[in-house]
């Protein structure tokens, strides 16, 4: 009775959870008149010549060329972030050095800034550097392990390997990078793959940095082609045709998770990263 | 007095240095320069075209009397005030029913993430704003359980809520960090509790809302921090309408930069942002005194 009770609980968070997906799916092939009347998801007949449409969008450029855009920015910025990010969690956890105390409180207090607060300055500055309307400004930063979130949760997960571990392996005659890359990183694989699809998540979602960084239609990220979608789109429009276009969008960070789901969920359990 | 470092064999000091070298660099250039040079131009007019002009405090002078302003930061706490406490509670909440061991578990796990994973994408808050429309799902689910539709946009009550249920809906982060917690506080402790004739309620407040401290706290922090950030949704869903009643410190900050080109103001009000950051996390430490435990 009891277990009946929580699976009931369950099952209720579960649907609030995912119903609104499953009707945007579901709304993304209904008429605007079947949209708001009807709580039910699924549609009166499917037809898939609205996502034809929806790719095309109304911006000039299809959905690929959105597409192209942001994997052109996520690609590069994801092997920096990994890299920069190992690279400093390595010396954290295994180096001591000085002022080493000084430099994690610098860690720490970078955590907690508003990106908000930096980002008028960065403006400014990539302004006077002519990188505005570049994918400068929203890669190179990854190259400085700037998330200190991930240099965080890689720092714990160096810290859970014994230190016989690095020590074996000087012994045998490996110096400090090789003691990494073929002795620790084997390691911590679930913990570099969170790091990596973390970034992939959130540069997906980014939507603040795009905004302010990148005018022109032709450099777009998804994000903007959604907003100037909406924008464009005036009510009474056909709703299904954002609709779809925000399906589409959703669907490379569900992939990703799907795909890395098991490796990922144990590193950020482990990591306790939000 | 000479130090002893802690190395192997063979390592020198500066190696350690070296390794996190693109992290100091990056700390002054992507973090301190900002954060000064936000204090600095706040100090000036500036258009972000013509030569800045250095005007003194005006413009931190100036917030005070700015309605706008004033507004912004009553809505920004308000939803803060609102949004933090229900997160830790429903997250904290969902952790405790994930943690049972019980069949199919790690289905659910994977569901109540999804919506975190997703996130702040801008296709999950183009799907929100459709939910709350007049005629929208949610007003459709009331009146089918006899309640009456609410006029989420129009009423300006109603509208921060819209806001905070969608961040509501992403609780996955904060009850992962939960969920990591409760599975490392040892069993024994709850068997012992039960020998001693405590029951489950009083278990929780006994065992884990103590030794959960911590991790309440971390999670306290970090949602704070990002709801006084919040701009994607209000910008995207609310437009800070109406009355202003959703206007957060964020989308005032974007609105002076870019719609009213006032740079100076901008950064003004950016770096007063996170001294109100600041403040309320140093309270937060403060008060829970757990300053140095954090810090190491």
């Amino acid at each position: 009775m009891k277990k009946f009770f929580v699976y009931l609980v369950l099952t209720v968070i579960a649907l609030i959870m995912l119903y609104p997906l499953l009707w945007l799916v579901g709304a993304s092939f209904k008429s605007n008149r079947e949209i708001y009347s009807s709580i039910w998801f699924m549609p009166e007949k499917f037809d898939f010549e609205v996502y034809a449409k929806a790719w095309k969008t109304n911006t000039g450029y299809t959905m690929g060329h959105y597409f192209l855009n942001t994997f052109a920015v996520i690609v590069p910025k994801t092997v920096f972030a990994v890299v920069s990010s190992v690279l400093t969690a390595y010396g954290f956890a295994r180096f001591d050095f000085p002022l080493k105390k000084f430099f994690f409180s610098m860690l720490m207090g970078g955590m907690f800034m508003p990106s908000i607060v930096t980002i008028m300055p960065m403006y400014i500055m990539w302004g006077k550097l002519g990188f505005l309307d570049s994918y400068v400004p929203l890669t190179l930063p990854s190259l400085f392990a700037c998330e200190g979130m991930f240099v965080f949760m890689l720092i714990q997960f160096f810290r859970r390997l014994p230190k016989e571990l690095d020590e074996a392996a000087r012994i045998d005659g490996c110096g400090t990078f090789r003691t990494l890359f073929y002795v620790l990183i084997p390691c911590i694989k679930p913990a570099v793959i969170s790091v990596a699809v973390f970034n992939f998540l959130w540069t997906m979602n980014d939507f603040l940095n795009p905004l302010i960084f990148i005018n022109s239609t032709e450099k777009y990220t998804l994000s903007l082609a959604l907003r100037t979608s909406v924008d464009s789109t005036g009510q009474g429009y056909e709703e299904c045709k954002v609709i779809a276009m925000s399906v589409i969008g959703l669907i490379p960070s569900i992939a990703v998770f799907a795909a890395a789901q098991k490796k990922f969920i144990s590193g950020i359990t482990v990591g306790g990263i939000s | 007095m000479k130090k002893n470092y802690h190395n192997s064999v063979g390592v020198g000091k500066y190696t350690g240095l070296v390794l996190i070298s693109p992290f100091i660099a990056g700390f002054f250039i992507f973090i301190l320069y900002p954060f000064v040079c936000s204090f600095v131009t706040g100090m000036t007019n500036y258009d972000n075209i013509h030569q800045p002009e250095f005007v003194g405090f005006e413009n931190y002078i100036n917030m005070f009397s700015d309605s706008d302003f004033i507004n912004a930061v009553g809505v920004t706490l308000k939803y803060t005030l609102l949004f933090v406490p229900l997160k830790i509670i429903v997250s904290l909440f969902t952790a405790l029913l994930l943690s049972l061991e019980i069949k199919g578990i790690g289905i659910f796990r994977t569901v109540f993430y999804i919506p975190s994973v997703l996130g702040a994408n801008l296709a999950v808050v183009i799907m929100w704003q459709y939910l709350f429309t007049r005629n929208g799902l949610v007003n459709q689910f009331l009146e089918i359980i006899g309640i009456s539709p609410v006029s989420w946009y129009g009423n300006p009550d109603c509208s921060i809520f819209i806001i905070i249920l969608l961040r509501l809906w992403e609780f996955g982060s904060a009850m992962v960090i939960f969920l990591t917690a409760l599975r490392d506080i040892p069993k024994e402790y709850y068997d012992a509790a039960k020998v001693d004739g405590c029951g489950k309620v009083k278990s929780f407040f006994l065992i884990t809302l103590p030794l959960l401290k911590n991790v309440i706290f971390m999670n306290i922090v970090l949602q704070t921090i990002s709801a006084l950030q919040e701009f994607n949704a209000p910008y995207m869903i609310t437009h800070g309408e109406p009355l202003n009643n959703t206007y957060t410190v964020g989308m005032l900050i974007y609105d002076e930069m870019f719609k009213y080109y006032n740079a100076g103001y901008a950064n003004a009000v950016s770096w007063v942002l996170f001294m109100l950051t600041a403040i309320v996390v140093f309270i937060m430490f403060r008060i829970t005194g757990r300053l140095k435990e954090e810090m190491q």
